[in-house]
């Protein structure tokens, strides 16, 4: 039994339940010939670097697993059967990481920072307005007073 | 003779910096993770080459292992293999 971290890309047009349809049929070869999942993640829509089978997004899914070799060649080979899979990757870990990794705990940061960005750039347009103005005043009180 | 000498000294002192410590060694370093992104991505060029280590001054181990990195990143496509 070893411990392995394995990451598949759903095609963009199925659902969000499909995808976790799908991820339950994986993760049922692993745990039928005695193996566990340690952590399962959804990364959710994500858009690609690059397009992969004419993808331009891809439905991420992540697993920590504890297995051995043979079922981890099963379930590779599945994979590869898969039509909907563009890609997978397993590669073999030490332990598994605590807690949820670092791409879930961006995702739960970007919605409350993608607002106050925009917020940011509304403010900060407003505020050169305002800059601007009383620039223009104080030249003219300048002006005036010269 | 003895002028041009003074002026090479004057000109080599400012040059010689202290060469910066690998930011994965050592203690309270970051871990390598190809999914890591925003870390991976400060290790590539703009095009998306993986930058030489004598340039980011990362020690060859972890030059490897981010190497490698990298290149998971890449493969599922968190990362381009080039930007145009």
């Amino acid at each position: 039994m070893r411990l392995y971290e394995s990451v598949f890309i759903a095609r963009q047009d199925i659902s969000a339940a499909q995808v976790e349809a799908m991820a339950d049929e994986f993760s049922e070869i692993i745990t039928s010939t005695g193996g566990s999942i340690q952590k399962r993640e959804y990364w959710g829509l994500r858009s690609l670097a690059y397009r992969i089978k004419k993808n331009r997004k891809g439905h991420y899914i992540m697993f920590n697993i504890k297995t051995d070799s043979e079922t981890l060649k099963e379930y590779e080979r599945v994979m590869g059967l898969n039509e909907d899979v563009l890609r997978f990757l397993n590669i073999r870990i030490d332990k598994v990481e605590e807690g949820p990794s670092i791409i879930m705990q961006n995702k739960n940061e970007r919605p409350s920072r993608s607002p106050r960005d925009s917020g940011h750039d509304d403010g900060s347009e407003e505020t050169k307005k305002d800059a601007a103005a009383p620039k223009s005043d104080d030249v003219a009180t300048e002006s005036s007073e010269g | 003779m003895t002028q041009l000498e003074i002026k090479r000294e004057a000109v080599r002192k400012p040059f010689n910096r202290r060469r910066k410590s690998c930011p994965f060694s050592g203690p309270n370093a970051t871990t390598i993770d190809y999914k890591d992104t925003k870390l991976l991505s400060r290790y590539t060029s703009e095009r998306g080459k993986i930058v030489p280590s004598r340039i980011s001054a990362v020690s060859a181990k972890k030059q490897r292992e981010l190497a490698i990195a990298i290149k998971r990143s890449r493969f599922l496509a968190l990362m381009p293999y080039v930007t145009s």
